[in-house]
């Protein structure tokens, strides 16, 4: 069980990686914005086909 | 000082397409029925107004007809695309530029309101900007303030070859004049000081959220590992090491997270309020210090988990009661109608010059046009016009405008190009002025005490009391064992559902109450609006439609071709309102028109002289039966419109603004669940009086205002709401002018309905995007049932509690049995208010 004397710390030390990250896309202003994303994740790039309006060619 | 007082924007606005009949064609863009003169047999499309055939060409010019799939992914309300089709020539200003947009080397940074935005689809297009304007690197919607960011190329960087690598680049105005031709009218956009330190705020409170997160998750994974070795052994060494593992991974929340509810609990302190922070930063403090001090005495209970989880589901509640605010902010916000910015300068030799309106020094010469905003206070100096000053102060029939008049920033020019001499400017105008006023109001006024606060009060002191008899009881047996069982009673009482019981509903009820089209800023009106109290109502836009409207027509009904016929060629509000009273009716051909400025039309139909006017307009003694009309269209306030033919007086049309048809029953509503009613009018006193009479009559009940005034003015209004309050009444006030702004900001409660100026927008603590007056008793309602639920929620917290207190003053409370028990209050409110419907349709 000493192991765990050297697991613990490593995966504190990852998780703490974890959080300075979360901070630093926070301060950066990433997370500012929580309602616009959401919404581009259901846009697709030019996969979509065009429901245009019937057009006669002129 | 940018001044963000603004005035309806007449073109902001679209004019809803004249109603057809059912079976019409729909316009290609945006499903709108087109209206019959519109249809064009030859093209295969039909649209129903200038703006979508713009819109939808450049679409399909760009290769861009996605929008359409995108935008029926999400179905929804789609309006005709506001295409206004200025030039924005003023963006390229370098003034301008100064003040909205940010340089860095060849790159410029601007950001943009847009209007017209109101789907997901309007984020793929408007995104898409770089493809559409060469030179355009990046453009970034927010969905949510509607503000496009866009970077644009205004140089190419030196040391790059062109030749080999053309790097496009454009103006301002370009990109403005592209959105403005997508249907998305852009207007400059500079973060107000207050929505700035909102965003920080916002910001801050979400990285002390996931740090908090982030240490409570880890301080429960080393205590299911301590509980796990309270049921099996477990050795000493590896006790302390968990021990001291969660109180580590604990310590981010219990420090710094919690800092918010420390400041607030210090504030509160301070201030001599109670606050639901204070009992929560007590316990949060004293039980991480014995915590601490039992891990370093290696005996005795550790709480840490529980600590930290405290920590994150309160500031998870914060945070989404204070997004919920600041969306109710934003919305109203965005509802607005948005400033003339620029000014129509005149310079020596007589040329137009377009400069922001902020910049026009005193005594330059400006041309307003007609159908355009007054840009700055002045006299006229040439020309005669009719101004609209309605949202100012609160006149329905134009006001005449003549050499020597003066005239006010933000009110519309109806008829006819004037120049005017600038007096005052920006921040001077006397709307800016009176926008000040409001600001001032609002910080005067005292916070409203809430229901959770007188809560924590009496809880704070029943904790205390508890723990010292607590400490008291077990003394005999220990000082140890004494001080263990107070701390554990506050650390367990902790007031998790009870912390969470009140923003959690109000952030529900206030969500709820978004959907429904009622904006309230905060929890804390929602309780006002559940008591009785004297709601005031403007008159104008609230109790009527806004808007001039045909009354009455009494006399030969065979007019109405000629009347349209001289009607169309006016812009008058009259004109219009008659023009659009008959839409179905085809216009008669008239010849010779002749235009008398603030007297009426005539023409020749058929041979004979037909004049349609006011009562000056006809020479001569009336017919008898007309004289009657008169004087009582002149008792109700209605304004009087004689048509003649050949001089001979055919018809007298009635004019005037309708009450809204369900305005009396709702009164009456009102009145029947305790609220006393007020009307203040800055209109004539005889239409006040002739309305307050009709509302009466149709309600029913006797005395259905206990004051109806007119003719009050901003500076009269204010000090009716502010003698009220001094007496201790709770006041609604209900307007939409600039002429009820200040007022709002006086009251307990203001509510701003649809169609509103932006000051009264702004100062008002609750705005109504649905017009009339069906939204206050809704309201009401709404707010009523909010509090019912409060109060449940308050009611269950307290047994769990109680529950808990018990436990401890038994000696029987383990950190399992609070980590048990604080999720289970928490879990039991959250469930209860977002699960209950306090507004919406079922009312």
């Amino acid at each position: 069980m000493s192991v765990l004397f050297i697991a613990v710390p490593a995966a504190l030390a990852f998780a703490a990686s974890a959080v300075c990250a979360f901070l630093w896309a926070s301060r950066s202003g990433q997370l500012d914005d929580l309602d616009t994303p959401p919404l581009r994740m259901l846009q697709d790039d030019g996969a979509l086909r065009p429901a245009a309006p019937k057009t006669k060619r002129r | 000082m940018h001044t963000e007082l603004v005035a309806p924007h007449p073109r902001s606005r679209p004019s809803a397409p004249p109603p057809t009949p059912a079976t019409a064609t729909a316009c290609a863009h945006c499903g709108q029925p087109v209206p019959s003169e519109l249809l064009d047999p030859v093209d295969g499309l039909q649209f129903c107004c200038s703006g979508c055939r713009i819109v939808c060409n450049m679409l399909r010019q760009h290769a861009l007809d996605g929008y359409y799939a995108q935008r029926d992914l999400e179905p929804g309300q789609t309006a005709p695309a506001l295409v206004t089709g200025r030039d924005y020539a003023e963006f390229d200003d370098p003034r301008f530029l100064a003040l909205y947009a940010r340089s860095n080397g060849d790159e410029r940074t601007l950001e943009l309101l847009l209007e017209g935005v109101h789907c997901a689809a309007c984020v793929w297009l408007v995104e898409k900007l770089p493809e559409l304007v060469p030179g355009v690197t990046q453009c970034r919607l927010d969905y949510a303030r509607r503000t496009a960011v866009v970077s644009y190329r205004t140089a190419t960087p030196t040391g790059v070859d062109t030749r080999a690598r053309p790097e496009a680049t454009t103006r301002a105005s370009a990109i403005a004049r592209t959105l403005d031709r997508l249907g998305y009218p852009p207007h400059p956009h500079r973060d107000g000081e207050r929505a700035a330190l909102a965003r920080r705020e916002e910001r801050d409170l979400l990285t002390r959220l996931g740090v908090a997160g982030a240490s409570a998750g880890n301080s429960m994974l080393f205590a299911l590992a301590l509980y796990s070795g309270g049921f099996a052994d477990m050795d000493a060494g590896h006790m302390r090491y968990f021990r001291l593992l969660s109180a580590l991974t604990a310590l981010p929340a219990v420090t710094w997270s919690a800092l918010v509810f420390y400041r607030g609990a210090l504030g509160a302190v301070r201030a001599r309020r109670p606050h639901m922070d204070l009992p929560l930063s007590l316990g949060i403090v004293l039980g991480a210090l014995w915590g601490a001090f039992n891990l370093l005495r290696g005996a005795g209970e550790v709480y840490f988990d529980s600590l930290s989880t405290l920590v994150f589901v309160l500031l998870a509640a914060r945070f989404v009661q204070v997004r919920q605010q600041s969306r109710a902010e934003l919305a109203a916000g965005r509802a607005r109608a948005l400033t003339p910015h620029d000014a129509r300068q005149l310079n020596e030799s007589g040329a137009v010059e377009v400069v922001p309106a902020e910049s026009v020094p005193q005594g330059a010469h400006v041309e307003v046009l007609a159908g355009d905003t007054f840009p700055v206070d002045g006299r006229v100096i040439e020309g005669a016009s009719q101004a609209d000053t309605s949202w100012l102060t609160g006149e329905s029939v134009p006001r005449r405008v003549a050499t020597g008049t003066h005239v006010f920033a933000g009110t519309t020019n109806l008829m006819s190009r004037v120049v005017v001499y600038a007096e005052q400017s920006g921040a001077e105008t006397r709307a800016a002025r009176l926008w000040q006023e409001v600001q001032r109001a609002a910080t005067r006024r005292a916070p409203i005490a809430t229901l959770a606060e007188h809560a924590s009060a009496y809880f704070l002191v029943g904790v205390l009391v508890l723990a010292c008899l607590g400490f008291l009881a077990w003394l005999p047996s220990g000082a140890g064992a004494a001080i263990e069982v107070a701390v554990a009673l506050l650390v367990v009482t902790c007031p998790c559902g009870l912390a969470l019981a009140t923003p959690l509903t109000v952030s529900a009820a206030l969500g709820q109450a978004a959907r429904a089209g009622l904006l309230i800023k905060g929890g804390e009106f929602l309780e006002e609006l559940s008591k009785p109290a004297l709601i005031v109502f403007d008159k104008t836009g609230t109790l009527t439609e806004g808007r001039l409207s045909l009354l009455r027509w009494l006399g030969d009904e065979s007019l109405g071709p000629a009347i349209k016929a001289l009607e169309q060629t006016s812009s008058h509000p009259i004109a219009r309102a008659l023009v659009a009273t008959l839409a179905d009716v085809d216009a008669a051909v008239a010849t010779a028109i002749e235009h008398r400025l603030g007297v009426g039309v005539s023409g020749v139909i058929d041979g004979r002289r037909v004049s349609v006017g006011a009562p000056a307009s006809v020479s001569g003694p009336l017919p008898e039966w007309a004289d009657a009309a008169l004087s009582q269209l002149g008792a109700e306030g209605s304004s009087a419109v004689l048509v003649s033919v050949d001089g001979e007086v055919r018809a007298v049309l009635g004019l005037g603004d309708p009450i809204r048809k369900e305005a009396a029953g709702v009164l009456a509503a009102l009145r029947q669940r305790g609220h006393r009613l007020a009307l203040l009018s800055g209109d004539r006193e005889a239409v006040v009086q002739h309305v307050a009479a009709e509302l009466e009559s149709a309600s029913g009940l006797l005395e259905l205002f206990e004051t109806a005034r007119g003719e009050l003015g901003p500076e009269a209004k204010l000090a009716f709401v502010e003698a009220e309050r001094e007496r201790g009444q709770r006041v609604f006030m209900v307007g939409d002018g600039v002429n009820d702004a200040a007022a709002l900001a006086a009251a307990s409660v203001g509510i701003a309905v649809h169609g509103g100026a932006e000051a009264s927008l702004q100062a008002a603590d609750v705005f109504a995007t649905r017009p009339g007056v069906q939204p206050i008793l809704e309201l009401c309602h709404g707010a009523r049932r909010a509090l019912g639920v409060i109060r449940l929620n308050l009611a269950v917290s307290l047994v769990y509690n109680l529950v808990a207190a018990c436990l401890c003053l038994a000696g029987a409370i383990t950190p399992l049995w609070a980590a048990v028990i604080m999720p289970l209050s928490s879990l039991s409110v959250v469930m209860h208010s977002y699960r209950r419907r306090m507004f919406g349709a079922d009312q």
